[in-house]
């Protein structure tokens, strides 16, 4: 098979559609395209059953009891709103503090930062050079006004899995309510809400190979039955948990991408984990000074990321260079706040390594002709730019970089 | 971001990437920015007697409009004079590689490092006279 550019290997910004699916949701925008909520025809009844079974694959693909604990949404930024502000406004009696560490989305942090303005309480963790969250401080920060801890699954950019399972269970013995951004980790790594004692859960459909704009919540219903204060008001669809419209042609792909899941996941993540560490051993074969940001290892890191910063690099200098590559970079070059990756500067990265730093997404489609012929460009690529780095020659020379006053700009 | 054309042509075709040496009365060196802020440039410049500059190298760590701008710069340097070498501006940078307004800062880098290496020869200049 011949090559095709740009490769891609940004899985963790958004995957491909498999074709499965596109498929599937095809003729719900043509001859099947009723609204969900009507009740008074056919194609108001195909499309409610449509969304039905949807409802149920993606229960089946988190462990869910019910098909009903799945709110549909717009996607994995409503489902982390709808969570905790509908759990902040109902619960807000009962307390005012949440718990939440320093590597979540914007989506969760900004949220916070929200209730944060309307008087409640939320402390940041620390999740220290590994990138992963101590139960230990989760206990420790829980007061008797805690309502709420929300620890992501896995993180968007060093791909470290948190201790889901024993968060649960302390959330369980302290009656806490316990959310999980699992958009990254659903269908890469363990993950079952039962068994894992989770009690509110956001995925997306964009981040397992299905259709943009269309997400849940999972939102459980026994022991204990969690309650939230929707946040868009209307036709009171999805229980009244959230109105408006069903995107059922999204709603249907979304439940094909977690039925495909559901039975090829485990296979998936081995395929995928082997592809990244040939991926890495190669990069790591021909260049010095590369470091993996975050802990490595199976169960501690997805099995599609790698996040590595090539010291003396600058990384949106490599992303050019390797333009046929599409991958992202910690580096402030490519934000537009100029500031370096927040997730690396809480995991404790120095800023001069943040800005070398290169996240690969691999994923399904990703093959192992792609995975070489990527690890050549970036091994040259990187040749070349130490060559034109000033900071690599000095290194080299035995100058001390630390030991020189830069003058900040 | 979308790169200009002239950018991604001096990024990957930099000119006058190398080190001359430090040491010699000759060669003025400026080395600006910092690591931790993503971008460090080194300029040198190598001045003849009548105090023209003949040769200049650079190296850059950072993104490709840092080092499209300190390549460039090397370009205009050499044949000038110091005193024309020093009427360079971040505004002539920014205009001949279409910078667009988030990347100026790598043009200002540029114009810094002009400034410091014509500094650093003229340093050494007057320290060879006084001793």
């Amino acid at each position: 098979m011949s090559l095709k550019f740009p490769i891609y290997m940004d899985n963790h910004s958004t995957s491909p559609m498999d074709p499965r699916v596109l498929e599937t949701m095809l003729p719900y925008f043509t001859e099947h395209f009723g609204n969900a909520a009507s009740r008074s025809h056919k194609f108001g009844w195909t499309a409610e059953e449509a969304v039905n079974y949807a409802r149920e694959q993606v229960a089946t693909l988190i462990g869910a009891d019910r098909p009903e604990e799945i709110v549909f949404t717009s996607g994995a930024s409503e489902s982390n709103n709808l969570a905790l502000k509908g759990v902040a406004e109902f619960y807000r009696d009962k307390g005012n503090h949440i718990i939440t560490t320093k590597i979540e989305h914007k989506a969760v942090l900004d949220t916070c930062k929200r209730l944060e303005k309307q008087g409640f309480e939320v402390t940041y963790l620390d999740v220290g050079v590994e990138g992963i969250v101590s139960l230990d401080d989760v206990r420790a920060a829980m007061t008797d006004k805690t309502i709420l801890v929300s620890v992501m699954l896995a993180n968007n950019e060093v791909g470290t899995i948190q201790p889901i399972g024993a968060i649960g269970a302390l959330c369980k013995e302290r009656g806490v309510i316990f959310h999980t951004d699992a958009v990254q980790g659903v269908g890469k790594t363990e993950f079952n809400v039962n068994a894992m004692g989770v009690d509110l859960a956001s995925i997306t459909a964009h981040k397992m190979y299905g259709p943009k704009g269309v997400g849940a919540l999972y939102v459980r219903r026994a022991r204990p039955r969690v309650r939230l204060t929707a946040q868009i008001d209307g036709g009171g669809h999805e229980r009244g948990n959230r109105s408006g419209t069903l995107n059922v042609p999204g709603i249907v792909g979304f439940g094909k991408a977690c039925e495909i899941l559901t039975k090829e996941w485990r296979d998936e993540a081995r395929y995928v984990a082997s592809q990244r560490d040939r991926l890495k051993e190669k990069l790591f074969a021909e260049l010095d000074e590369c470091h993996i940001n975050g802990a490595w290892g199976e169960g501690r890191r997805l099995p599609n990321n790698l996040n590595v910063s090539f010291s003396y690099v600058e990384g949106e200098g490599l992303m050019m260079a390797i333009k046929d590559v599409a991958v992202s970079s910690g580096s402030a070059c490519t934000s537009s706040s100029l500031e370096p990756s927040y997730v690396l500067r809480a995991l404790g990265v120095e800023e001069e390594l943040a800005h070398t730093s290169i996240r690969f997404g691999l994923g399904r489609f990703t093959t192992e002709e792609e995975v070489d012929f990527v690890a050549r460009l970036v091994i040259d690529k990187v040749k070349k730019l130490r060559d034109l780095s000033p900071l690599y020659e000095m290194a080299k020379e035995g100058v001390n970089l630390k030991d020189i006053v830069w003058a900040a700009h | 971001m979308a790169y200009s054309e002239k950018v991604i042509e001096h990024a990957e075709n930099p000119r006058n990437v190398g080190t001359l040496d430090k040491e010699d009365p000759n060669v003025g060196t400026g080395l600006v920015g910092a690591p931790a802020c993503g971008d460090v440039m080194r300029l040198q410049i190598k001045v003849s007697d009548a105090g023209v500059i003949e040769d200049a190298k650079f190296k850059t760590f950072g993104c490709g409009s840092a080092i499209a701008s300190s390549s460039l710069a090397t370009e205009w340097l050499k044949g000038r004079t110091l005193e024309e070498a020093a009427t360079i501006r971040n505004t002539d940078i920014v205009k001949e590689l279409n910078l667009p307004p988030v990347k100026i800062h790598c043009s200002v880098l540029a114009e810094d490092a002009i400034k410091s290496a014509i500094e650093d020869f003229r340093k050494k200049q007057s320290a060879k006279r006084s001793s």
